[in-house]
């Protein structure tokens, strides 16, 4: 057992981890249950967080390696989450909603990448973000109307 | 999924080869596929304290830190305009961009894995590698050395070269099924082939006014397999296509 | 009065209206059942089978019992000795009992050897470790082709038990199924044919691929019952599996769904509830068990493979006269919905083509093998046979020279006409006409059919199949739907129809908003708890709008007429002079009105009656939805890589309930289908061990391989559906396999009859 400090959601946590224990693992012990896991070989992207402002895969960030680091998950980001899911339920994108966190997290950071992406470039930034119910299309369309309504805002 | 006792934040090199020259370490560096394979090791060694992650520019080559992302690699703008593109697009279809993002050019480097987009590509750059202990060896030898417990420190491609990739795959998020990296350098054009599915190798070098026949006779004399995605015949019947594809490319570039 | 009542209602039946439980999921809530698990849960972990066929010879556990954190280590020796099936259907159950909670006999790898429960994860799998398993191997069918009357028996127990022998299930011949539906003489028909296309298809076990992989738990509630939570799309038939597995009285079990990441049919088999049910029973503890990706791909619950025989007759000028059909399916090591889905191969498939039909006949056997258990998979055995017929068909067009979408213009199902292989139901809605009409103009089918060669030297082409499903399994499916006016005039709705993801929870909030003229906020939804939620079968078989949408309609009506009454009470009239007005019931002259919040307040008093209504409703057909699809594939032919560019889809469902959710349905299906097309590789080593067991190597569909899905209704009116609606969720997966494949033949001449379409067999297949 070792012990970490590091920052979650803007405040300072502290947690009693294993060696070998994933970031995922450990913040679903300290209930952000937003964070979900979709498979073993980081190819679904549910898990997706922030570590220092970088969309990453909890599941393969050793939690020791997150001592002393900014770490964000979608309970961190409500504002944000409110207005991108306001387009995807207007969408009915959402569907069965599993995937949605992992979603969001990985299009607030395409929004600060690449706050003009086109089609192609949302598909491919986002292309690590797997869903079996909507086909996509719809949530393309979402994320598109999201992308422009910050441009607006500013 | 892969088990430690211990999990060591390096505070230099030196410390982590010394803790390294066990066989029970483990040197973690994006931890992508590590995770993944199950090992089982008494210590587990960090690198991500080191400074490793810099992608420098001398006049003649570029330097990348082992640690160094391949989300990096992929944006870099050095790199772009020095290679016309070439890092973003081979690595663009590996999985997403999160797992870019911490997977690492050292862990892709070190593993050898036959599927490595980006050792085929750095494979056709003549990339060198540096070792902390060894010091610089060419890629195309360690590619084909067994796992030793030195550490890689950085990577090192000589500038002035063009590049292009090419490859088919099952689906675009998935490893490829073969792929083909080409670079063009003074020597002429080299090419590599990966995903065989076995360890990437140079299949042909200093090719020059080559015609669809060479890449027909150079698949011919290299050694293909099969696997889930494909059988050796299928991989044989499109080398050539994928090192006719590439080779253009890089010539025009 | 339309006008009116329009006004009135607000998100009723036609309009997009966003998910009711969006809020919830967009903001990362804690509402799926690993989300809401007790904290104290101990962890259950299986140990696999590592042989395709064994027996357990001998098993010590004695070293895994007293490791650290360890509750309970089960083997073969501790569980009820009664067969069940994990597969959720209404009586008369079809699937044979065939399985016990643990087994010493082992069919296949991944067959569950020891339950193990422990304080953490790490513990449990450390227990694992520790337990000692030798193993007598038997020698293994992993191939259905060789299954029937093998001299190796996969189920010979003595205690195997069919409970409807009428399926023609016989465990001493490793059969599940057989048997035959025909109508006129088709050997004779085949014969006066001008043309007969004989040809052999093969679909693959696909895996449905919910990310929210299966999980439950269980514990020991208030009144010493047993509660399960758990991502189920059937949450009564669990109840009834549990009870069966571990022998105790079905009252003593409730079984809770609460947000599922996702079904597509998995969820219709009960693949893990048993295994913290026993934990807890056992152990009077909380125990959950969370199912890996690769469990979830090596011990689940994939589509049945199939081979289909079909031999489709023609004349010359395009009639097709008679189809004979055989399907040879696979169920693997139990007989989960063996014997049902096999029958959709050629119920849902030949009836498509009615209209000139002479006579035809429909065969099927359904066998075991020592692989996977198959299971429900969205399509249920429909995808399976329309690849066949409509790839026959599709192969018939090329053979007459004749464009296929023409072909299926001569000889579609008209609405009105009798559908003798489709159990002699009437189409009594059908504008399969008009969706191939639509989907033709939409794909650009004049201008791009067969194929077009781009400057790139890569080849365009395009190719159409048309599908067909139910909606409901007529005579069988029931579901009840229980509605509470309650306080400021709202309305409590109960359901247990199993919304998973489907967004079926809001449509059915649409159509009461509908019915009972208000708007759609006003409609709380909740399901599902087997204590309190009315009985419905859940959510399959194309049902949920269909059959539970015409129990909101019914209930709603009763429940008009009951706030009538009490309105009419309370306006001191009788209850013919009183009309009901959404927000209020006012005399019938208008000259006094009462508002539905005060009636709402008052029946909460002495001397009112309940304002509550619950109707079930079941339906004696199951009318088909129609849908023609249309792919535009881009072929390498250097490569022989496979992109699908564009897909158009039009359907035809009846009146559309939410055409966002509708379309969403529609995309997502076709989407899994196009994966099940191109990318999805089930595939099994020569030991059958699963090999496509994570999302790594069995590619499904990334966002940048979905082409542009464009999808449009061509509504019909259903008039035993509510609202006039049919199903929408199944249909969608059923076109994209015959579809690309002809495509693919249009671009390169190549003909793919085997699932998936690869690009090696795109490039090294034989042109024709």
């Amino acid at each position: 057992m070792m012990q970490i400090e590091f920052i979650l959601n803007g405040r300072k946590v502290s947690a009693a981890i294993e060696a070998d224990d994933s970031l995922y693992s450990v913040l679903r012990a300290l209930g952000m249950y937003s964070v979900k896991c979709g498979c073993e070989t980081t190819n679904c992207g549910l898990c997706t967080v922030h570590m220092d402002g970088k969309a990453v895969l909890s599941c393969s960030v050793p939690a020791a390696r997150c001592e002393g680091h900014e770490i964000t998950t979608l309970e961190g980001m409500q504002e944000e989450a409110a207005r991108l899911g306001a387009c995807l339920a207007g969408e009915g994108a959402e569907q069965c909603g599993f995937c949605a966190p992992g979603l969001m997290m990985n299009v607030f950071q395409l929004a600060r990448e690449n706050p003009h992406a086109t089609d192609a470039q949302i598909d491919a930034f986002l292309a690590g973000n797997l869903c079996r119910c909507s086909g996509y299309v719809s949530q393309r369309r979402a994320i598109r109307r999201y992308l422009s309504m910050m441009e607006v805002q500013g | 999924m892969a088990k430690y006792r211990n999990y060591v934040m390096a505070k230099t090199i030196e410390e982590a080869y010394a803790l390294n020259q066990k066989k029970s370490s483990v040197i973690v560096a994006g931890n992508m596929w590590l995770r993944m394979c199950g090992l089982k090791k008494q210590t587990a060694i960090d690198l991500s304290l080191l400074g490793l992650d810099k992608i420098e520019e001398t006049e003649d080559a570029f330097v990348i830190g082992s640690m160094t992302t391949l989300r990096a690699l992929e944006t870099d703008s050095a790199l772009d305009q020095a290679f016309g593109g070439v890092f973003a697009r081979a690595l663009a279809p590996i999985v997403g961009t999160q797992f870019r993002a911490t997977a690492t050019v050292g862990g892709s480097v070190y593993s050898r894995f036959g599927f490595s987009d980006v050792s085929a590509l750095l494979l056709a750059l003549d990339a060198e590698v540096i070792l902390f202990k060894r010091g610089a060896v060419k890629l195309t030898r360690y590619q084909q050395e067994p796992w030793d417990r030195d550490i890689i420190t950085h990577i090192r491609i000589a500038k002035g070269q063009r590049a292009a990739v090419e490859s088919v795959r099952v689906s675009g998020t998935d490893i490829p099924v073969l792929v083909c990296a080409a670079a063009r350098s003074e020597a002429g054009i080299r090419l590599v082939l990966g995903a065989r599915p076995a360890r990437a190798i140079v299949a042909a070098d200093g090719v020059d006014g080559a015609q669809m026949e060479t890449f027909e006779h150079i698949a011919g004399r290299t050694a293909f397999g099969d696997n889930l995605r494909a059988s050796a015949a299928y991989r044989r019947r499109i080398a050539p296509v994928l090192m006719e594809r590439a080779y253009t490319a890089c010539r025009e570039e | 009065m339309m006008d009116e009542r329009k006004r009135r209602t607000i998100g009723g039946v036609g309009d997009p209206v966003p998910k009711k439980d969006a809020p919830a999921l967009l903001s990362g809530k804690p509402v799926y059942v690993e989300d809401i698990a007790p904290r104290d849960c101990l962890c259950v972990k299986l140990m696999h089978s590592p042989h395709a066929h064994a027996m357990i010879e001998d098993i010590d556990v004695s070293r895994a019992v007293k490791a650290p954190g360890v509750h309970c280590v089960l083997t073969y020796k501790d569980v009820p000795s009664c067969r069940f099936t994990q597969a959720g259907q209404t009586y008369p159950e079809f699937s044979p009992y065939d399985r016990l909670i643990l087994d010493r006999h082992l069919r296949c790898v991944g067959d569950p050897v020891a339950i193990v429960a422990a304080e953490t994860e790490r513990q449990a799998l450390a227990a694992i470790r520790l337990i000692r398993v030798s193993y007598s191997v038997l020698p293994a069918i992993l191939d259905a082709e060789q299954a029937l009357d093998h001299s190796v028996l996969i189920h010979p127990e003595e205690n195997w038990k069919a409970l409807v022998p009428e399926c023609g299930a016989d465990n001493r011949r490793n059969l599940i199924a057989a048997g035959e539906d025909k109508e006129g003489d088709v050997e004779a028909e085949l014969e006066a044919c001008d043309i007969v296309i004989d040809r052999t298809y093969s679909t693959q076990a696909n895996q449905q691929c919910m990310m929210e992989t299966f999980r439950t738990y269980s514990k020991i509630d208030a009144y010493g019952r047993l509660e399960i939570v758990s991502s189920t799309q059937v949450p009564f038939h669990v109840r009834r599996i549990v009870a069966t597995a571990l022998d105790i009285p079905k009252s003593r079990v409730r079984v809770v769904k609460p947000r599922i990441g996702g079904g597509f049919g998995a969820k219709q088999t009960a693949v893990c509830e048993v295994y913290p049910a026993i934990v807890t029973l056992k152990t009077g503890r909380a125990a959950m068990i969370v199912y890996t990706r690769e469990e979830s791909m090596t011990l689940s619950s994939p589509r049945h493979a199939m081979r289909m025989h079909v031999r489709l007759g023609a004349m010359k000028d395009g009639t097709i006269r008679a189809i004979d059909m055989h399907t040879l399916s696979n169920s693997g090591a139990y007989g989960e919905h063996g014997p049902t889905t096999v029958g959709l191969s050629g119920h849902k498939s030949i009836p498509l083509y009615t209209h000139n039909m002479k006579a035809f006949r429909f065969a099927w056997h359904t066998v075991y093998t020592n692989t996977m258990s198959a299971g429900a998979y969205r399509g249920y055995g429909a995808t399976q046979g329309l690849f066949a017929v409509e790839s026959a068909v599709n192969e018939l067009a090329h053979e007459l020279d004749m464009d296929p979408s023409v072909l299926r213009e001569k000889n579609i199902v008209r609405q009105g006409e009798r559908m003798p292989a489709y159990y002699g139901e009437t189409a009594d809605s059908c504008a399969v006409d008009r969706c191939i009409a639509r989907a033709k103009e939409m794909i650009g089918w004049e201008q791009k059919y067969p194929a077009r060669m781009m400057e790139n030297g890569h080849i365009r082409g395009v190719g159409m199949a048309l599908a067909m499903q139910g909606s409901g399994i007529s005579g069988v499916d029931t579901g009840a739907v229980m509605i509470r006016l309650g306080d400021d005039g709202m309305y409590n709705m109960s359901i247990g129809a199993t919304d998973m993801g489907t967004g079926c929870d809001t449509i059915l909030a649409q159509m009461a908003a509908q019915s009972l003229e208000c708007p759609v906020d006003n409609i709380t939804v909740h399901g599902v708890d087997t204590d309190t939620s009315p009985y419905d079968c859940g959510s399959y078989a194309s049902s949920t709008t269909y059959v539970t949408g015409m129990a909101v309609v019914k209930t709603c009506e009763e429940l008009r007429k009951k706030i009538m009454r009490v309105g009419a009470q309370l306006l001191g009239c009788t209850e013919d002079d009183v009309l009901f007005e959404g927000d209020c019931v006012q005399k019938a002259d208008g000259s006094e009105r009462i508002a539905l919040a005060k009636i709402a307040e008052m029946h909460m008093l002495a001397g009112y009656e309940d304002i509550s209504a619950c109707v079930s409703s079941g339906s004696p057909v199951s009318p088909p939805p129609f849908m023609c699809g249309c792919a535009e594939v881009d072929v390498d032919p250097m490569t022989g890589e496979v992109q699908v560019v564009d897909y158009a889809a039009v359907v035809d469902c009846g009146t559309v309930i939410n055409p966002n959710l509708a379309s969403r349905q529609t995309e997502g299906g076709i989407l899994q289908g196009i994966g099940m097309a191109l990318y999805e590789r089930p595939s099994m080593d020569h030991l059958g061990r699963t090999v496509s067991n994570s999302f790594l190597q069995y590619k499904i569909p990334a966002r940048i391989d979905a082409p542009s899905i464009r999808v449009e209704f061509e509504p019909s009116y259903e008039p035993s559906g509510p609202f006039g609606a049919k199903s929408i969720g199944e249909i969608v997966i059923n076109t994209p396999s015959p579809a690309i494949a002809d495509a693919v033949y249009h671009a390169c001449g190549v003909r793919i009859r085997d699932l998936p379409i690869t690009s090696e067999k795109v490039l090294m297949g034989e042109r024709e």
